[in-house]
């Protein structure tokens, strides 16, 4: 018989492989990791150095630990060549190996706008961020959206000097409200914010914008945004447009073919976060196992780990038409966006407004109906 | 009484807090929540991944 084959064993191809195993203890399971397979938390890598967490400390359990629990085969440190959808195979390190389900979990490349910067998207990359902090004070940040906010506020309260440069003029300029970002910039302390910087380049430590003002820097770390690996997909000749395209099944234009995680994209979003995985790998393991149920996302906050500055975010769908309406005190703003016949469409919490998370995220649409 | 911190998301549960919110009480114990129960921020369910104790 055929083994599931996943590809990835980012939080999208474990998840799935869990959902797999629980409601089929039999099926062979293969997994393909281009790094060591050990399961970590990506949303934990950017809020490690405040937490005391080191790059090994990260590690939650082992690939064998994993192989064991799940009763999968897992080849670690080798790459898929190729995907040859109709031969149900696949070419990995110049193997080939036939599949009764194909699982392409293979998440998101960061965006790499200068050359001589950082970026951390994986562990051994914050490993070699980690190393490379080492004995240093100053960080420059490239990006104040969730990813370079969170450094931020993880280097800066670790005693960091922390500079952050963005085209925008706030923090989360795509996701909250002026006074949200007003609020966030103010509440974390220390940071020394660029904005409307357009940077002209980037060349051993020092940082030169646009309009001639410079920089220095010991490290720069760039968190400019997520590119879904879409690549081998297209190869193979797989529907894809930003990411690798799936219906509400989680099947590729592929048969036998499923995405998920950062380098799926479906009804139009792309949505690089642990909760859509959470809701995707239940319907992606029925599927595989020859069910046909459709996903189904709820309103999904997404939550900024920026413990100086806690804060919440669900953004209204791109193309939404109303308008913010917010409320701020000292303790910290509450923005919400209604549509044009008062239901809300997303919404933004900032400080103690966090805290209504819950109740408000019980009145937002479906992200996925 | 004791936090707990989801190992996916660092969410921290707080015994001493509870989750009035979600209908648990404060003084509720890790043990003594269903394991139904996902985690409010990432969606993580209780039976998939131990909370560490912090």
């Amino acid at each position: 018989m055929d083994p599931v084959v996943i590809v990835g064993s980012g939080l999208a191809g474990y998840q799935s492989a869990k959902e797999i195993r629980r409601l089929d203890r039999e099926v062979p399971l293969l997994l393909v990791s281009m790094d060591s397979g050990d399961f970590y938390s990506k949303p934990m890598l950017s809020n490690a150095f405040s937490a005391g967490k080191d790059p090994d400390s990260l590690v939650i359990k082992s690939a064998a630990q994993m192989a064991a629990e799940l009763d999968a085969e897992i080849r670690t440190d080798v790459r898929v060549d190729g995907i040859f959808p109709g031969d149900h195979e696949i070419s990995i390190g110049g193997e080939k190996l036939r599949y009764a389900r194909l699982v392409l979990a293979f998440g998101a490349d960061p965006l790499r706008l200068h050359a001589d910067a950082l970026s951390v998207n994986d562990l051994s990359g914050y490993a070699r961020f980690r190393k490379a902090l080492e004995g240093k004070k100053r960080v420059a940040i490239i990006g104040a959206g969730l990813v370079g906010c969170e450094f931020a506020d993880d280097l800066s309260s670790s005693g960091f000097e922390v500079d952050v440069f963005d085209i925008a003029n706030q923090p989360l300029g795509r996701l909250v409200t002026p006074e949200c970002g007003k609020w966030m910039e103010t509440a974390m302390k220390g940071i020394a914010w660029h904005w409307g910087a357009k940077i002209a380049k980037i060349e051993k430590g020092s940082i030169l914008l646009e309009d001639g003002s410079a920089f220095q820097a010991d490290i720069v770390l760039s968190a400019v945004g997520l590119k879904p690996r879409v690549g081998l997909a297209q190869d193979a000749g797989l529907e894809c447009a930003r990411g690798i395209l799936v219906n509400r099944r989680l099947e590729t234009s592929a048969r036998d073919v499923y995405a998920i995680g950062d380098c799926m994209e479906i009804e139009g979003q792309v949505l690089p976060f642990v909760m859509p995985i959470m809701h995707a790998s239940k319907i992606l393991a029925r599927n595989v196992l020859g069910e046909r149920e459709s996903l189904v996302y709820p309103a999904m906050p997404v939550v900024v780990k920026t413990p100086s500055c806690p804060a919440v975010v669900s953004p209204p769908k791109a193309g939404s038409k109303g308008a913010w309406h917010t409320e701020a005190d000292a303790e910290g703003v509450k923005s919400v966006f209604l549509g044009e016949d008062g239901k809300m469409l997303g919404f933004a919490l900032c400080g103690k407004a966090v805290s209504e998370k819950n109740l408000l995220a019980k009145e937002l649409p479906a992200v996925l109906s | 009484m004791k936090k707990w911190q989801c190992v996916v998301c660092g969410f921290v549960y707080d015994e001493a807090v509870g989750m009035p919110e979600e209908g648990i009480a404060a003084g509720t114990k890790w043990g003594d929540i269903p394991e139904t129960w996902n985690c409010p921020d990432c969606g993580v369910a209780k039976s998939d991944f131990e909370m560490v104790e912090v």
